[in-house]
């Protein structure tokens, strides 16, 4: 190995003129999870509608819920985000197609809306498979005590599904979080990107990524530590996912 | 796997004695002599200087000038046999690969900065590029100037964006500069109109406006944001035997005016795999640099 090592790098400013290099690292490391953040967000609250879609007893429900989530789940996320990126503006009407493009931070708001949309489909199927883990008689029990169907699912069904896939969840979520990296493909610098102009600049790849990989393996650590505390938190002690 | 080439290593040992003072060979070149083979990295897509043709075949102004300093280490180590072996590179593979020991010169297009000197080493600079920006003649820009307040691309960990956001700031141009992943990707931003121009190295922008649906479309800026900056072959740091006859290959290459010869067959002629011409004349500064071959990273050298 013919390598010049050198650990002090990070101190050592940055030709962007942005501070030191740790400093643009750092400012990757808060794209990442904002775009996270906001990408978890749109994939929850997409992930739980279709999820419940694809329960109901309704044909056109379940119908719709399938289409969603095979869409979203059978193309690779990185032609998804191209997609959206530079294909939709051109299918547009001209100006509209333009205004589009013209949108200021257009890659964070792609990327966060792209990666919500790719991970619904995924919280669908986790929440499909948790609702379809309850015992047939929650469903019924709830209508002989006269909830409707929208209630049942909000004051029975839900919030016991949710406490059973949980531990899926947190993959989920890691998933999302990694899955931002993707982005630099349509120009959103995060942590990943900004680890490689790092070593495009200075040549020192190995102490860049070395960075970066650390910076990924904290950030998770903190989301799967917080996720035991939800978990722990929202028990019910007797049940699968209690103590 | 290593393939000693006992016929090479006899005619060396016969001749080793005649070489009066033989140095005792170190790094590549004890490499070379022991493997019987050189690794040369090439990009696929650095068009005239690293790229794949149609064949799959890495060729390319820089790839001539990596062959013709493979001769000169075939002839210095008195081998009657070298085995050229190709490994591709992209800008994020090529300094594990050159630390590891994978690639021995790396043939493409890769600028020779003070920074970057600290990490590896470069022969004479086999071109001079300045950054400039290209633009759809749609769009009217006139100079610098005229991109205040509007959206202006490049590609992330370059040269070019630092110089771009330096002149943001002195000029108060007050332009949103959008990093890209790429130069195809910073490219497609400018045809996709969601960036007016794209700052980059001249000559790669020339080679992506030729290579594009409708090269009339574009122009390239007279003006320039830095200057000439020098593209230097990659070698590994702290060789210095190697490094010698490297330096000595391209100097003797540049100088007998060979050089040139290859740099109008890269750049006055058709070239494939499209029979494109990218009519860029050999600059005064280069010529100079022909004449004097010079490995300095600094652009104040190249006058």
């Amino acid at each position: 190995m013919n390598y010049h090592w050198n650990w002090g790098i990070f101190f050592e400013p940055n030709p962007m003129g942005t501070g030191t290099y740790l400093d643009m690292l750092l400012s990757g490391l808060v794209l990442t999870l904002k775009t996270a953040a906001l990408a978890w967000i749109i994939a929850l609250i997409f992930g739980t509608a279709i999820g419940v879609l694809r329960t109901l007893p309704s044909k056109t429900a379940s119908w719709i819920g399938f289409c969603w989530v095979e869409f979203f789940r059978n193309m690779p996320l990185l032609v998804q985000l191209f997609l959206w990126f530079f294909v939709l503006p051109e299918l547009l009407p001209r100006s509209a197609g333009l205004w589009l493009k013209q949108l200021p931070n257009a890659p964070f708001w792609t990327a966060a809306i792209g990666i919500g949309f790719f991970m619904s489909a995924r919280v669908a199927i986790q929440l499909q498979a948790g609702i379809g883990s309850l015992p047939r008689g929650q469903r019924m029990a709830a209508t002989a005590l006269g909830l409707t169907t929208f209630q049942g699912y909000r004051y029975v069904l839900l919030p016991m599904a949710f406490r059973i896939i949980l531990p899926p969840l947190t993959s989920e979520f890691l998933n999302t979080i990694k899955n931002t990296a993707v982005a630099i493909t349509i120009g959103l610098i995060e942590l990943t990107g900004e680890a490689r102009s790092m070593q495009e600049f200075s040549f020192q790849v190995f102490e860049a990524f070395t960075a970066a990989t650390i910076l990924y393996l904290l950030v998770n650590a903190v989301v799967v530590t917080a996720m035991r505390f939800l978990e722990r938190w929202v028990a019910i002690p007797g049940y699968i996912t209690g103590k | 796997m290593k393939h000693f080439r006992h016929v090479g290593l006899a005619l060396v040992a016969t001749f080793a004695m005649s070489q009066a003072g033989a140095e005792e060979l170190t790094g590549t070149l004890k490499n070379i002599k022991d493997t019987g083979a050189i690794t040369l990295g090439f990009r696929d897509s650095s068009i005239p200087f690293s790229y794949l043709d149609d064949n799959q075949k890495p060729i390319g102004f820089a790839m001539d000038i990596c062959y013709k300093i493979v001769d000169a280490v075939k002839k210095e180590l008195k081998l009657d046999k070298l085995e050229v072996k190709l490994n591709p590179v992209t800008s994020a593979t090529r300094i594990p690969l050159m630390a590891n020991g994978t690639i021995d010169l790396e043939c493409g297009s890769t600028t020779n900065n003070a920074e970057r000197q600290k990490q590896v080493a470069f022969t004479n600079t086999h071109f001079l590029t300045a950054s400039r920006y290209v633009f759809k003649k749609s769009s009217g820009l006139k100079s610098i100037d005229d991109l205040k307040g509007k959206t202006v691309v490049s590609t992330a960990g370059t040269t070019n964006i630092k110089q771009l956001t330096e002149a943001n700031v002195a000029k108060g141009l007050g332009a949103n500069i959008i990093p890209a992943k790429d130069h195809a990707e910073a490219f497609l931003m400018v045809e996709t109109d969601r960036a007016v121009a794209f700052v980059m190295d001249d000559i790669l922008l020339a080679s992506l406006v030729a290579g594009s649906k409708s090269p009339s479309d574009y122009v390239i800026s007279k003006d320039a944001f830095s200057k000439p900056e020098p593209y230097g072959i990659m070698l590994r740091k702290d060789d210095p035997q190697f490094k010698k006859v490297v330096d000595a290959a391209t100097a003797a290459l540049y100088t007998s005016g060979e050089g040139e010869k290859i740099y109008d067959k890269w750049f006055m002629a058709k070239i494939p795999p499209k029979g494109l011409n990218l009519n860029t004349p050999i600059s005064p500064e280069l010529k100079h640099e022909f004449a004097k071959p010079s490995d300095s990273p600094n652009p104040d050298d190249y006058k």
